[in-house]
């Protein structure tokens, strides 16, 4: 029990080593290794965060070297509920991959499965970690392994990849330099030290500087406006299989780093702390904004979701620039509803796609008849971007806009349902394809793809999803009890 | 007046040529029409936070942090931590490249070129 946080992390990870190698045994043998490892890890996490609702956060001391000098896992009840998102989220994932192997080729679909079970180990690791340099590891691997399984998905798959590859990298060096400047005020790398020492002996100036190359490297990761620009092609032609994971969580976990820089080793007594807000307000505002303009005026499915996922980082970064312990409950509550929300809807795409062969969305005319379970999903989904109660995407925005509220700036108000009202328009436009439109002469099911609505494997994820949007919007209040058990110590 | 300024180039005029480092890198990113050159510049940047790192972790009069017999106080050693965070920025440089390199090798099969405006004309095609 005592050493729940590490093995979370460690049995992704091992079973991505393994996974190749047994993958050489059956095509299928090393998705299992790797579907067990992950189911592994959900159980605990959901352990980890009794406990920590329980007895309070946890450290795990690597080693048993006391910090600073040793490395630390800090598990506090906001991130013991994003493991858990992570975790549940991969194992889905790993589910629904089966039916888009179509190669049997034992290497190839091996290689894939180790890619996303790496991308699982990094966003964990991101997660639980409590050091900042160890922050930039996890997120190397959790960057490397996503260019990988971008570049499987195809021909502009691999151009995609590329240039994420530059900008990523571009980031992560961003990052280690607010690391470095960080580093050379407090000489520690330990987060909760270092925030100890940066209240004392802080040097304004320098943390300033330190915090704008932090927002630039956290800002590119996770796709916020004026940094987005490698994220929709990104997204739309990554490897199919791993698109859920890929665009429905991996752009939270920056989005959760930044909170700890901000909340937990900055602080809110911090000098230039209300500039911050401002600017992540500002960028917020553009995003929110910018996404859902361009995802209105996009043909493919794919690259529509793609930039209304940067309009809904703008939702999360809103709550992080209000400031109040509601507004952040808001944004904590959509970065959970968002990731069942956009994983929701890219497990519905690869559905219709999967019996198709098509994510165009002229061609979606009353697919419903066909697929009845799959468009009950992209409905309500939809319903919930919007902001429809009782799905969580209404409580997300309600915390919102309650917590803008709360410090007068009801200016964010406005743009919050301006930007709902943006989303009404082009998610209406695809309920309107689904149930309305003639069906269109390409909408013929595929050969391969005859029988019933999808596999049981794909069924299960959309189900799953379906009932999440629901049940977190209606039991909100619990998930909002356990976040402000962390977030009332944490901030204010 | 002259002193001054040798006093401050001495003292932190490293770092200047290490931001300047980070901005050829940067910029070659972004004019560069070639990928690969985009690659090496990518590389140059991350040497230049390299460097950053090495600066932070250097004093006057240290030696290198290995027990030498006779020398006891902290300050007569350089501090090690940078190095060692830097070996594994080191690593990562290289599974980036690596990862970057076997990229470019495919676009090359796919593309026929690794110059930018013609992966963009090919890219309309698929």
């Amino acid at each position: 029990m005592r050493h729940l946080p590490v093995l979370i992390v460690l049995l992704p990870l091992v079973a991505a080593q393994l996974c190749l190698l047994i993958s050489k045994i059956h095509y299928k043998a090393g998705r299992y290794t790797v579907l067990a490892a992950v189911t592994g890890s959900l159980v605990m996490s959901v352990m980890l965060l009794r406990q920590v609702i329980a007895e309070g956060s946890v450290h795990y001391y690597f080693g048993n070297y006391k910090v600073p000098i040793g490395i630390e896992f800090y598990v506090d009840t906001v991130n013991a509920l994003i493991l858990v998102l992570i975790c549940l989220i991969g194992a889905l994932t790993f589910m629904y991959t089966t039916p888009f192997a179509r190669t049997t080729d034992k290497t190839l679909v091996g290689a894939a499965n180790t890619m996303i079970s790496l991308l699982i180990t990094g966003m964990l690791g991101m997660t639980a970690t409590g050091d900042v340099f160890n922050l930039y590891v996890f997120l190397e691997i959790t960057s490397l392994s996503a260019y990988c399984l971008i570049s499987l998905g195809g021909s502009r798959g691999i151009v995609a990849a590329f240039r994420y590859l530059l900008v990523g990298t571009v980031a992560a060096t961003l990052y280690l330099i607010g690391v470095g400047i960080l580093y050379g005020i407090t000489g520690t790398l330990n987060m909760s030290d270092m925030a100890a020492i940066l209240s004392k002996w802080g040097n304004e100036g320098a943390m300033l500087i330190a915090m704008c190359f932090l927002i630039a490297a956290f800002g590119t990761k996770m796709a916020l406006f004026p940094f987005h620009g490698w994220q929709p092609s990104a997204y739309t032609h990554a490897e199919a299989g791993s698109r859920p994971l890929i665009s429905g969580v991996m752009g939270k976990i920056p989005a959760y780093g930044l909170f700890r820089y901000m909340y937990c080793i900055y602080g809110t007594d911090y000098k230039y702390f209300r500039v911050f807000l401002i600017v992540l307000g500002i960028l917020s505002v553009c995003s929110m904004l910018y996404g859902s303009i361009r995802a209105m005026a996009q043909t493919d499915i794919r690259k529509m979701l793609a930039y209304s996922s940067v309009a809904q980082m703008g939702y999360i970064i809103l709550g992080f620039a209000i400031g109040t312990p509601l507004a952040l409950c808001g944004a904590f509550l959509h970065m959970f509803g968002h990731a069942f929300m956009k994983g929701g809807l890219f497990f519905a795409t690869g559905a219709i796609r999967h019996k198709f062969g098509t994510t165009k969305l002229e061609d979606f005319g009353r697919i419903y008849k066909a697929m009845p379970f799959t468009c009950g999903l992209l409905v309500v989904a939809s319903l919930s971007m919007i902001g429809i109660p009782p799905t969580v995407g209404f409580f997300s925005k309600w915390y919102l806009a309650v917590g803008a509220a709360g410090t007068g700036e009801f200016i964010y108000i406005a743009v919050l349902v301006l930007s709902s009202l943006l989303n009404a328009i082009y998610f209406f436009k695809l309920i309107e394809k689904v149930f309305i439109q003639q069906k269109s002469a390409k909408t013929e099911a595929l050969p391969a793809a005859e029988g019933p609505e999808v596999p049981l494997d794909m069924m299960i994820p959309i189900v799953v999803c379906f009932l999440a949007i629901l049940l977190l919007g209606i039991f909100n209040a619990k998930i909002v009890d356990i976040l402000m058990l962390a977030i009332k110590g944490v901030a204010l | 007046m002259m002193t001054t300024i040798n006093a401050f180039l001495a003292y932190k005029g490293i770092y200047f040529l290490t931001f300047l480092l980070l901005a050829l890198g940067l910029s070659g990113i972004i004019v560069c029409k070639n990928y690969m050159k985009k690659l090496i510049c990518m590389n140059v940047m991350q040497v230049a936070v390299i460097f950053f790192f090495l600066c932070l972790g250097q004093k006057d009069g240290g030696t290198i942090p290995v027990a030498v017999e006779g020398l006891s106080a902290a300050a007569d050693y350089i501090n090690p931590l940078p190095h060692g965070l830097m070996l594994t920025a080191i690593v990562v440089s290289l599974g980036t490249t690596g990862v970057g390199l076997a990229l470019l090798l495919r676009i090359k099969e796919k593309y026929g070129s690794i110059e930018e405006d013609k992966i963009i004309k090919r890219e309309k095609k698929f």
